[in-house]
């Protein structure tokens, strides 16, 4: 194997990882941000509101982020009134369409994540927020919520990875991420193993780095479920002697 | 929108080796995963470290650049290899069983988990009853462990079950002539990539849910013993 091949063309692989680290954490954020309220309303809302929110959760979970991905790039193009519509320069573009499909992806795995925390609840919480007079929104914001996002959180650290690993596919599509520029050194050099190890290590550098972080948040947001701390107080003897 | 214009066969074909290439995936990585949660449990620190090296790097890098690891690699690998043999011709990585072994060699990281977990939960006093009785390990395996193992390894199992057969799509990335590359095909010859892709898009969703039924199935199967709350 000879890595200087890749030493010389690292600044292919920095171009990688800057899209993917873009692509990832846009995606994540619009997908949470999206998430939040949908689970909340999967939970309270009444069944027309629900309906569709389970449709794209069911959906999106059920079928390959590949095919989700091709359905946006490609697919879209087959309508007359999509080409004419102001945002199909948009939807040209691989970058955008790869953000939207993985934004949604995650989203739709984040609802369920969600859903599953806050109808976890304890009851007693709920009920004394409601009789401290709290309105729903209050409630959600000040008592559910956060007690939620703990419990969600060791979920959505994996949900974190898996969309780390997902964002890969991009390179399908054209986009020049991590793995996209282990292709374009493969097929510059035909050298599949130091092309493609080298990716490898670059996304398990970032996928235990990212464990190492979300790890420590756990300990702190989850501090209250660790075990608590064993050692017994050691009650000593005074030093002076009472009888004398 | 939704005539398919003759393609219809061809995706249906397509449709039978993305079952294929998941049930061939699943079976290597059943084998996989049960031979590393015994080598995570046994008492070897060698198979230990070997077992844990393995689930850890499988969870740190992507799916589909491994596959491309193994189909790429592979190839020169082989060839590379050949000549050592007295053979000169150019031989071709099939597709099919990069794409397998890889899908297999992955999802087996993720069964030696369950299955790791499905065997601790089975009560100690039970596996030394069955040796007491005077059985031999593979007894004790047949007749005790995997009887009870099955109820707690289903959940986690159908959970990776489902994942599979999803990332089962990657293997048209590599040439093979599943159901998403058959669906590329059609959609380039005719146009209509929407129509094809949403064809796809059912049919995984078609799979996934006849899956999540019989899963539920076999879970109440196995649990008959147990009280349920």
């Amino acid at each position: 194997m000879d890595f200087s091949i890749i030493t010389g063309n690292i600044d292919v692989y920095l171009e990688g990882l800057k899209n993917t680290l873009i692509l990832v954490s846009l995606s994540l954020l619009f997908g949470f941000l999206l998430a939040v309220p949908l689970a909340v309303l999967r939970v309270i809302g009444n069944n027309i509101v629900q309906l569709p929110i389970r449709a794209f959760v069911y959906f999106f979970r059920g079928t390959p982020l590949l095919v989700q991905m091709f359905l946006v790039y490609y697919g879209f193009g087959q309508f007359d009134l999509m080409k004419e519509s102001i945002v199909w320069p948009l939807f040209k573009e691989a970058y955008f369409c790869a953000l939207l499909t993985f934004a949604l992806n995650t989203c739709a795995y984040t609802v369920e994540i969600l859903r599953g925390s806050i109808v976890a609840t304890s009851h007693g919480e709920v009920e004394a927020a409601t009789a401290a007079g709290m309105s729903k929104f209050l409630m959600f914001r000040r008592i559910i919520l956060p007690s939620a996002f703990r419990r969600a959180l060791p979920a959505y650290s994996n949900e974190i990875i898996f969309m780390l690993h997902g964002s890969a596919l991009a390179s399908v599509i054209t986009i020049v991420d991590i793995t996209g520029a282990a292709r374009i050194i493969n097929s510059r050099y035909y050298s599949p193993y130091e092309a493609f190890i080298t990716a490898a290590l670059f996304y398990m550098t970032i996928t235990f780095t990212l464990v190492f972080f979300i790890r420590r948040l756990e300990k702190k947001w989850n501090a209250h479920l660790q075990p608590g701390d064993q050692s017994v107080v050691k009650i000593q003897a005074p030093e002076e002697n009472i009888t004398g | 929108m939704f005539s398919l214009h003759g393609y219809g066969s061809s995706i249906f074909e397509g449709t039978i080796l993305t079952l294929e290439v998941s049930l061939v995936s699943l079976f290597i990585a059943m084998v996989l995963g049960m031979g590393g949660a015994l080598a995570k449990l046994s008492g070897s620190a060698v198979l230990r470290g070997l077992a844990t090296l393995y689930t850890t790097v499988i969870r740190g890098i992507p799916d589909l650049v491994l596959m491309l690891l193994v189909f790429f690699g592979g190839q020169v690998f082989v060839n590379q290899l050949a000549p050592v043999f007295g053979y000169d011709e150019y031989i071709d990585i099939n597709p099919f069983i990069a794409g397998v072994s890889t899908i297999g060699f992955i999802f087996g990281a993720y069964m030696t988990e369950t299955f790791r977990g499905a065997i601790i939960a089975v009560n100690k006093g039970q596996l030394e009853a069955g040796y007491a009785y005077g059985m031999n390990s593979f007894k004790v395996f047949r007749r005790i462990l995997f009887p009870q193992m099955v109820r707690h390894a289903l959940p986690g199992f159908g959970n990776n079950w489902l994942v599979l057969v999803k990332t089962t799509a990657l293997v048209s990335i590599i040439g093979l002539d599943d159901m998403v590359r058959k669906a590329s095909m059609a959609a380039g010859a005719t146009r209509m990539p929407f129509t094809f892709y949403v064809v796809v898009a059912i049919n995984f969703l078609l799979i996934t849910t006849v899956s999540i039924y019989l899963l539920k199935y076999l879970e109440d199967r196995y649990s008959l013993g147990v009280r349920r709350d």
